[in-house]
């Protein structure tokens, strides 16, 4: 499919980066118009998939997270984050609502299913040692005014 | 991420303000936990109202802090929730709890 415009991002696994790096996913997709309901739901699919990098992927080093950005036509955004680090053994399990490896750092477990429930599709590709793609669609309401 | 802190006759109110993530959650949690620990409220009142933004960090805090008041045989409310904030909260089966006080409602708490 077209692609209508696209971005590259690549910080440090830092947690004060979780900040920026959902704003700045927000502010790339804010030219599409999308509803402040809709861009809050990006913004929380957004940081729970980098806090995911952060506290499992990266979970004693730190390593880089890349996210790319692509809007395509009819206002549908494609959401892509990767790391390098340690992948997803079972991804079935990690999935599941509640399921968490750090309860001792107070996680909800409701990562995954938050990205479900506020994004159209949530796709998971993890090789142990090589690192974990997570990548989010999101058709918006809007259509572009002049795209 | 600020917060401020009252205690009126044993019920404390932190009210949070700004974005609740991972990183700032850590921070709530820490700033929380000792004055529950130095005052042991028998209510704690966390309110959202200030909060622009969270994700399912503020759904761990707030689990942490109301298994924390139970253990100290106290009570925890969440309050002023914003309507951006609802989805997640009800995501959550935090209304399992009974932890959420609706606007305009007070919730029983003994």
């Amino acid at each position: 499919m077209k692609v209508l415009n696209e971005m590259d991002l690549t910080f440090e696994s830092r947690s004060s980066n979780e900040s920026f790096a959902r704003s700045a996913v927000s502010a790339f997709i804010a030219q599409l118009d999308p509803t402040i309901g809709e861009l809050n739901e990006i913004r929380t699919a957004v940081s729970e998939a980098v806090t995911n990098c952060i506290v499992h992927a990266y979970k004693n080093e730190i390593g880089r997270i890349a996210i790319n950005v692509k809007l395509l036509p009819n206002s549908s955004v494609v959401i892509r984050i990767r790391d390098s680090g340690c992948g997803i053994e079972n991804i079935k399990q990690a999935m599941e609502p509640l399921y968490t490896t750090a309860a001792g750092e107070e996680r909800a477990g409701l990562g995954f299913a938050v990205m479900q429930s506020f994004s159209d599709s949530v796709n998971v590709r993890s090789k142990p040692q090589k690192g974990t793609t997570v990548t989010l669609k999101k058709t918006l309401s809007r259509r572009i005014s002049n795209g | 991420m600020k917060s401020s802190v009252s205690l009126d006759d044993g019920v404390m109110t932190v009210r949070l303000s700004g974005e609740i993530d991972h990183h700032t959650a850590r921070l709530i949690r820490e700033e929380t936990d000792t004055l529950i620990q130095q005052k042991r409220p028998r209510e704690l009142r966390l309110d959202f109202s200030s909060v622009s933004f969270m994700d399912s960090s503020g759904i761990g805090l707030i689990m942490g802090r109301y298994r924390l008041m139970g253990l100290y045989g106290g009570y925890l409310h969440v309050v002023n929730v914003p309507d951006a904030l609802e989805k997640l909260m009800v995501l959550s089966g935090l209304g399992a709890l009974d932890v959420i006080e609706r606007r305009g409602e007070v919730c029983e708490s003994a």
